[in-house]
């Protein structure tokens, strides 16, 4: 029923209302340019210390917690404006881009040893960057177009961006009014590569920082009340004594970060599994080997549009139309992150050479030439999804099924910020758990580290 | 210096503090919330002669922090978030609300799938079924249903039920047992009223079962501090402007047949059952 409707919806768009879009259409792109901007130069100069165990761990911690995590926290502190998209943003994708800048920078040190210059800044800026550079863009740009996904998301929770008007389209049902802002977005994330060029970025970061009034949400009062009073347990507060603070957390503990942790893996790990096999399934529909070309460009649009609709939307429009339970979020999931998995492989493929007495089956081409061959990457490529998949896990407890996310969005409408702290903390200790075990297993399968940026 | 920087800062703040602003839970749908209380700011400007803005937000909690954190200072809440914010708040109160708030129900729906009948008494055979609350921040969507069935099945709504859900807001609860995505729901009775009204509801689906007794909830609150902001009497002109407002047109949207004077312990009631069932501290 509702599906019909959805896919009706989709002859009932109507482009004049695409004028009440402008303020935030224009909020999504300057928000994500401004971000990622200052993501890149504070990641950067993480990279630079990426050696020190403090910075490593408190930027495996930032990024732990999901940007619409961060902004539900922000939201308390600073309100509805930019600022708290903007630090929502910036927190988790500085600590990503540091990280991964350290890996990258670490991989190219192919310079001869022996023609090194004394001078550290020399080596640096000449033998390590340029080598390093090409990389470290791509990666950014890549992480350009996360960022635009994630402010668009963020205007779910009442911020204004794009994700606004799709909240409120989806909550209505109106679905003509979802498909136009999901065509908009999907033309503004397939045009990335013609308007955010090394031409126009220094333009764009300028206009951006005029544009977008960060300045008048900050309040000091609000942010010292935060840390010294909102997040300090309550039974604390009121000096109440140790008695009454572990009832107060073993009662957080047994009835909700238990349960959420619990639900958490589960969703994940199911998740997981239906991802391997939606990979599994889709990727000869865009590979050579298999597919004839129409089959593989209606294969790749199809991928191409999972790929670029975030986990958020599709579990938000899965929810609408089979109801509340945990299909949607795993199919959402597993959608998504199979599609991104199985597009990878599927041009891993197309590079293989295979042998020239090679089956003319199709099915035994897949089981025994193919698949032994890309195995191994197609692990990898799982283990390295496995902590995004934790992540968005939590974070769809907010549409209802009790993962943290859960606990999470009913102790913000409690305005218990002092119970958000202690789930947040254990959010945020789960998957570094899970990121911790999955760079373990990739170096005990000895699977490299330098395979794809694009899955991080 | 100093001067120059204490008159400037001074200027900032008048100028940023020209604008009243004011913002509300989101209930329902946002279309309708929009026609609302974008009718109202211009009844309020036009009286009080200062600017006035609503800011939209897209949860309860939104429009609790929004009102501490002093970027609104006037807020349309239901109880529970009424008397949430003033614990917050300290020196805020509340002004005004509808004729019919003092005197609020819920409705319980059920989806006629599940043949449960209209009765007088607490059904007590919905136990069992999957359940639908509205938001999680609401007082007749959220607070009120749980006291009452927590009362009369002497469990918690998590151990009764197959399943509970929270719709996120009224008019979702009701499409949503509609539908039958859920066999049974708690319903604000006058969005219900005036959805049927409205044509909007199949009574062959979905109808109520259950109306529980009164309890108050509804009202604007106001921040304790408008007086230093826009000067002295404000939040009185503001209640005096709320309670005389006659317009059939913006009445009909809340929908309230006129606003009457309130104080904050006419909601003592909510917040002792807010603390009862351990939503409020």
């Amino acid at each position: 029923m509702e599906l019909k409707k959805f896919f009706g919806g989709a002859l009932h768009v109507d482009i004049s209302n695409i004028p009440t879009y402008y303020e935030a259409l224009l909020n999504t792109l300057a928000i994500a340019i401004l971000a990622i901007f200052i993501s890149a130069i504070l990641g950067f100069f993480f990279a630079l210390y990426f050696k020190y165990t403090i910075v490593r761990v408190s930027l495996a911690f930032t990024r732990a917690i999901h940007e619409l995590f961060w902004a539900l926290l922000f939201l308390q502190i600073f309100g509805l404006n930019t600022l708290t998209a903007l630090l929502a943003i910036i927190l988790p994708y500085s600590a990503t881009l540091g990280k991964v800048y350290a890996e990258i920078l670490e991989e190219h040190d192919s310079f001869p040893k022996e023609l090194h210059v004394k001078g550290k800044i020399s080596a640096f800026l000449y033998t390590k960057l340029p080598d390093a550079m090409p990389y470290l863009i791509s990666y950014t740009l890549y992480r350009f177009e996360c960022a635009l996904k994630s402010t668009a998301i963020l205007g779910f929770i009442g911020l204004m961006t794009l994700g606004y008007f799709l909240q409120g389209a989806f909550m209505q049902g109106n679905y003509g009014e979802v498909w136009l802002l999901l065509i908009l977005f999907y033309i503004i994330i397939a045009t990335l590569r013609f308007w955010f060029t090394k031409y126009s970025t220094p333009f764009l970061i300028v206009a951006s920082f005029f544009y977008l009034d960060f300045v008048s949400g900050f309040s000091m009062e609000n942010l010292t009340r935060f840390l010294t009073h909102d997040i300090i347990p309550s039974p604390l507060r009121k000096e109440q004594g140790f008695e009454v603070l572990f009832n107060w957390f073993s009662n957080i503990a047994t009835h909700e970060l238990i349960p959420g942790v619990l639900n958490t893996i589960v969703l994940t790990q199911i998740a997981l599994i239906v991802t391997a096999l939606i990979a599994l399934l889709c990727f000869p529909f865009i590979s050579k080997k298999f597919s004839n070309l129409p089959t593989r460009f209606g294969g790749g649009i199809l991928l191409v549009i999972l790929r670029s609709t975030p986990e958020y939307i599709l579990a938000y429009l899965f929810l609408q139309i089979w109801g509340p339970s945990m299909l949607p979020a795993v199919l959402a999931l597993a959608l998504h992150n199979g599609a991104i998995i199985g597009f990878i492989m599927g041009q891993q493929t197309n590079e293989l050479k295979l042998r020239i007495d090679t089956t003319k089956k199709k099915i035994e081409l897949f089981g025994f030439e193919v698949l032994p061959r890309i195995y191994s990457s197609f692990l990898a490529f799982l283990f390295y999804r496995w902590e995004v998949i934790m992540r968005e896990s939590a974070i769809l407890g907010i549409l209802g099924i009790h993962t943290l996310g859960f606990f999470i969005d009913s102790a913000i409408a409690d305005i218990r910020l002092d119970k958000v702290v202690i789930l947040l903390f254990f959010t945020a200790m789960l998957n570094i758990l899970v990121d911790y075990i999955s760079r373990r297993v990739r170096s005990y399968l000895r699977i490299s580290t330098t395979i794809n940026c694009e899955l991080k | 210096m100093n001067k120059i920087i204490l008159i400037s800062l001074l200027l900032v703040s008048t100028m940023f503090a020209k604008t009243f602003m004011f913002t509300a839970i989101p209930d329902q749908d946002e279309t309708k919330l929009n026609e609302r209380f974008s009718k109202i700011a211009k009844y309020l400007e036009n009286e009080l002669h200062v600017k006035v803005k609503f800011i939209p937000v897209k949860s309860y909690a939104a429009s609790i922090s929004a009102f501490r954190n002093n970027q609104v200072q006037l807020a349309w809440l239901g109880g529970l978030s009424g008397v949430r914010a003033r614990l917050l708040v300290k020196d805020s109160y509340a002004i005004a609300q509808g004729i019919e708030d003092p005197q609020f129900h819920t409705y319980i729906i059920a989806n006629t799938h599940t043949n449960l009948k209209k009765s007088e008494i607490f059904p007590m055979n919905i136990k069992g079924k999957t359940f639908t609350f509205g938001s999680k921040g609401s007082t007749s969507g959220r607070l009120m249903p749980e006291y009452y069935i927590r009362e009369n099945l002497k469990n918690s709504p998590d151990e009764l039920f197959k399943k509970v859900g929270f719709s996120g807001n009224h008019s979702k609860t009701i499409s949503l047992v509609q539908s039958g995505a859920y066999e049974v729901g708690a319903v604000n009775f006058k969005v219900w009223d005036r959805e049927l009204k409205a044509g909007n509801i199949d009574t062959s689906k979905v109808q109520v079962i259950w109306k529980t007794p009164a309890f108050p909830d509804y009202q604007f609150t106001i921040r304790g501090d408008v007086d230093e902001q826009f000067g002295k009497g404000f939040s009185k002109k503001v209640q005096a402007a709320l309670i005389k407002l006659d317009d059939k047109e913006i009445l009909a949207a809340f929908p309230r047949a006129k606003f009457i004077e309130s104080k904050s312990s006419d909601f003592d009631p909510i917040l002792k059952v807010g603390r009862e069932i351990g939503l409020i501290d």
